[in-house]
């Protein structure tokens, strides 16, 4: 290695080598990198202390217990954390098939969105003409198949005809959007615009409380839901075949995979997920709809399934942070009554800090040495 | 290895601090007051909501310990979360201003018999009969009147200088959506304009939406475009007087004075103060009288609920504040009322009886025989206090 570069600098004698180069590297022991990452994680809750006490001039201790105070406050606040962070870990499973694939699916809000509409109407049109229970199984299927139908229509457009199903995506969920306000405004001839909480005295479609715990429930589907697509993406062969056409079509043609198939099989399947997650939430947690109920979480899973290398154990761990974060952000803005874009800025920084962990982890920054800039000479 | 153990004890130590500290800040303040609020202060609707909040503890001594406030809580189950959580933090008193909480509001009245819980702008308290749970409103219809005069009076200097014929009094009007709340409002200000300006029409555009700059400059454009010379609107931006003053059209505002925004256009702006409501559940919660706050209450004139911005002199009409202040004691006096039937028709017609959908139902179905005494009676006693005047008079041409 040595040898080599020595060789192609002494031939082309004018190569500047540069002030600061970047290596990759294989060999870092695990222990390492989590201590890297622990040392990240601690420069950026200095950075975040000093960025409050520029700002704002409030002590950063009270702004970081208040953060704590928001997720761990009381047994609520836990049960609350638990439960938007199964929400965001469940739409975070459900595109890493997709994304897995390299298919750039930026649609989980809109197909979210569509599952629990379905969900909603079940409840709406049928929900006193039948029991409970299967309403919910229908509730179920339907929310699966939206959210199918709303992934697949993309899917199909990309295995056919190569459309860009990034955009594609994307403009689905305003289409989806636009679909429930739609609704809605037939649901509620008033003209509020708001459908309030269906079933609210039978409580018909509502997932039971168990235990009475109300989210128990979502929380246990969606840890039922990681097994299953670590099982998936990781022992199965179509979790093989999705990863080989991820990192090249040409490949899996050759080794005889239908890429076309594969394709759409694996976006369906990442759709019903999604569809899955509106069936969540329209049953376990809502139980009403409104244009903005899946609240930005449809994009956030995005950063969560990248951010944990679409490890579905990882997903764990960085949706229960983020959350933590989330809720932290609201509880500054109400007990310190300060703005909670404050509250945003300190995520953004711990978030920025993490993903650029990954970058020391994955890569070696070196600095010229003395002697190579003689050697140059 | 012992560096990266070091930094994670490090870590938890810190974390272990921070909880002790938090635990250690509960006040002893035997009451205390949540508030949940959809957006921040940076919406102009929370805004006025906030203020009064402050107001209110401020006007009844509480300190800051004993008034939580959440804020950017969204009209879903995050609304009975933030509730049930204010809760647990001790509070005695909760509060919500916008619309879509409502349900989620009943819903942790239901299970926290104990809490009084308080909702702006909903229909469901009367017919809930929870003891611990109430809606508010008020009479802004008799403001949004007031501001009407303000227009009317303006549209009459206009003719009589030549600068439009009485037939071309053609006012403007952008609204959020189709809703009795709107249209109540809309109603309300084109009745005031024609009690000084009889030749006064309307046009109405709506948005479709609460809160949309752009949408409401863009309808605040083709109202212009379509011949309005005067506008007024019910959207929370200042889209609509912005475009207003690049037109160089008088606009009458709403909730706050744009005379910052429009210095020569801004005419007056009518407004709610929720401080007055807020006084009086804070005291009725403190006192343990929870129960004696109203199903509906609807604050008017006279307790300082509605009321008006100052007038701008560089817009206004000669004698427009003399005008405003004669109809002001009328409204005091209880001898004028907003929808007169004797002031207004419906296709023609004189109104004798209107169902309103007073009573929340699944089906939306009108209930309540509103119209009696020659006037239709909106936020009646006993009825609700949230606006039900959902029809189109003649002389207003709504759009959609």
């Amino acid at each position: 290695m040595q040898n080599e570069k020595a060789k192609s600098a002494a031939i082309t004698k004018k190569t500047h080598e540069p002030f600061i180069y970047i290596t990759k590297r294989n060999d870092l022991p695990r222990l390492k990198a989590w201590g890297i990452r622990a040392a990240v994680l601690l420069i950026a809750m200095l950075f975040c202390a000093l960025l409050v006490m520029l700002l704002t001039g409030e002590n950063p201790i009270n702004v970081f217990s208040s953060m704590v105070e928001g997720s761990f406050g009381t047994s609520r606040k836990m049960w609350n954390l638990l439960q938007s962070a199964a929400i965001l870990l469940g739409i975070s499973l459900a595109v890493t098939p997709a994304f897995k694939m390299r298919f750039w699916n930026t649609g989980a809000e809109g197909q979210v969105l569509i599952g629990m509409l379905a969900s909603v109407a079940c409840m709406f049109y049928i929900g006193d003409a039948i029991p409970s229970w299967l309403l919910i199984v229908i509730m179920f299927f339907a929310s699966v198949i939206a959210g199918a139908v709303w992934a697949g229509i993309p899917g199909f457009f990309k295995a056919t005809w190569n459309t860009n199903e990034t955009l594609f995506t994307l403009m689905m969920n305003y289409v989806a959007m636009q679909l429930v306000s739609f609704f809605i405004m037939i649901w509620v001839p008033s003209g509020s615009m708001i459908l309030g909480v269906v079933n609210a005295d039978s409580q018909n479609g509502w997932f039971p409380s168990i235990a009475g715990q109300k989210y128990l429930l979502n929380v246990l589907i969606v840890a039922l839901i990681t097994v299953i697509v670590y099982v998936y993406l990781k022992k199965t062969k179509q979790g093989y075949e999705i990863a080989v056409v991820g990192e090249s079509e040409n490949t899996a043609r050759y080794i005889g995979i239908n890429v076309k198939k594969v394709i759409l099989r694996t976006v369906l399947i990442s759709g019903a997920l999604c569809g899955v997650m509106g069936w969540i939430l329209a049953a376990g947690t809502a139980h009403s709809i409104t244009a903005n109920s899946v609240g930005g979480n449809g994009f956030t899973a995005i950063m969560i399934s990248w951010m944990s290398k679409f490890n579905p154990l990882v997903m764990v761990f960085s949706s229960l942070l983020v959350c933590f974060l989330q809720r932290g952000a609201g509880e500054i803005a109400s007990t310190l009554r300060l703005n909670s874009s404050v509250g945003e800025v300190l995520t953004g920084v711990i978030i920025l800090f993490i993903i650029s962990s990954e970058f020391f982890i994955n890569y070696k920054v070196n600095f010229r040495h003395k002697k190579h800039k003689e050697e140059v000479k | 290895m012992k560096k990266a153990l070091s930094l994670v004890l490090a870590l938890v130590m810190l974390l272990a601090l921070t909880t002790a500290f938090a635990s250690c800040s509960d006040s002893n303040a035997d009451f205390k007051v949540g508030f949940i609020f959809l957006h921040d202060e940076n919406s102009t609707y929370d805004k006025n909501f906030i203020d009064a909040a402050d107001a209110a503890a401020k006007a009844m001594g509480l300190t800051e310990d004993q008034v939580i406030m959440k804020v950017n809580i969204p009209e879903g189950p995050e609304c009975y979360d933030a509730a049930c959580e204010l809760v647990d933090a001790g509070c005695d008193l909760i509060f919500a201003d916008s619309f879509g909480h409502e349900d989620f509001m009943i819903q942790a009245a239901k299970e926290f018999p104990e809490v009084q819980f308080c909702h702006a702008t909903g229909t469901k308290a009367h017919t809930e009969k929870l003891a611990n749970y109430h809606n508010a409103f008020a009479s802004i219809y008799e403001g949004r009147y007031l501001a009407g005069i303000a227009a009317g009076m303006k549209l009459n200097e206009m003719i009589s200088s030549g600068k439009i014929t009485a037939e071309q009094a053609v006012i403007g009007y952008v609204g959020a959506w189709p809703y009795a709340e709107v249209k109540s409002g809309y109603t309300a200000f084109f009745l005031g304009a024609r009690s000084v300006c009889p030749s006064a029409t309307m046009k109405v555009e709506y948005t479709n939406s609460w809160f949309d700059i752009a949408l409401e400059k863009t309808a605040a454009e083709t109202l212009i475009a379509a011949g309005c010379v005067l506008l007024s609107q019910h959207a929370d931006s200042e889209g609509a007087p912005k475009a207003c003053e690049e037109a160089g059209i008088p606009n009458v505002a709403y909730n706050i004075s744009t005379i910052s925004i429009a210095p020569t256009t801004a005419l007056i702006s009518s407004k709610i103060d929720w401080t007055p409501y807020m006084k009086l559940i804070i005291e009725k919660t403190r006192d343990g009288k929870g129960s004696e706050i109203p199903y509906d209450w609807c604050g008017g004139i006279q307790e300082g609920s509605v009321k008006l911005t100052e007038l701008n002199p560089a817009c206004a009409a000669p004698g427009t504040q003399e005008a405003i202040d004669a109809a002001m004691a009328q409204f005091k006096a209880g001898t004028l009322k907003v929808f007169d039937t004797s002031k207004f028709t419906v296709k023609g017609q004189t109104l004798t009886e209107y169902l309103a959908d007073v009573d929340s139902d699944a089906a939306f179905t009108p209930d309540t025989n509103v119209v009696h005494d020659g006037y239709f009676d909106e936020s009646a006693d006993g009825k609700r206090s949230a606006p039900y005047f959902d029809i189109i008079i003649d002389g207003i041409e709504a759009s959609k």
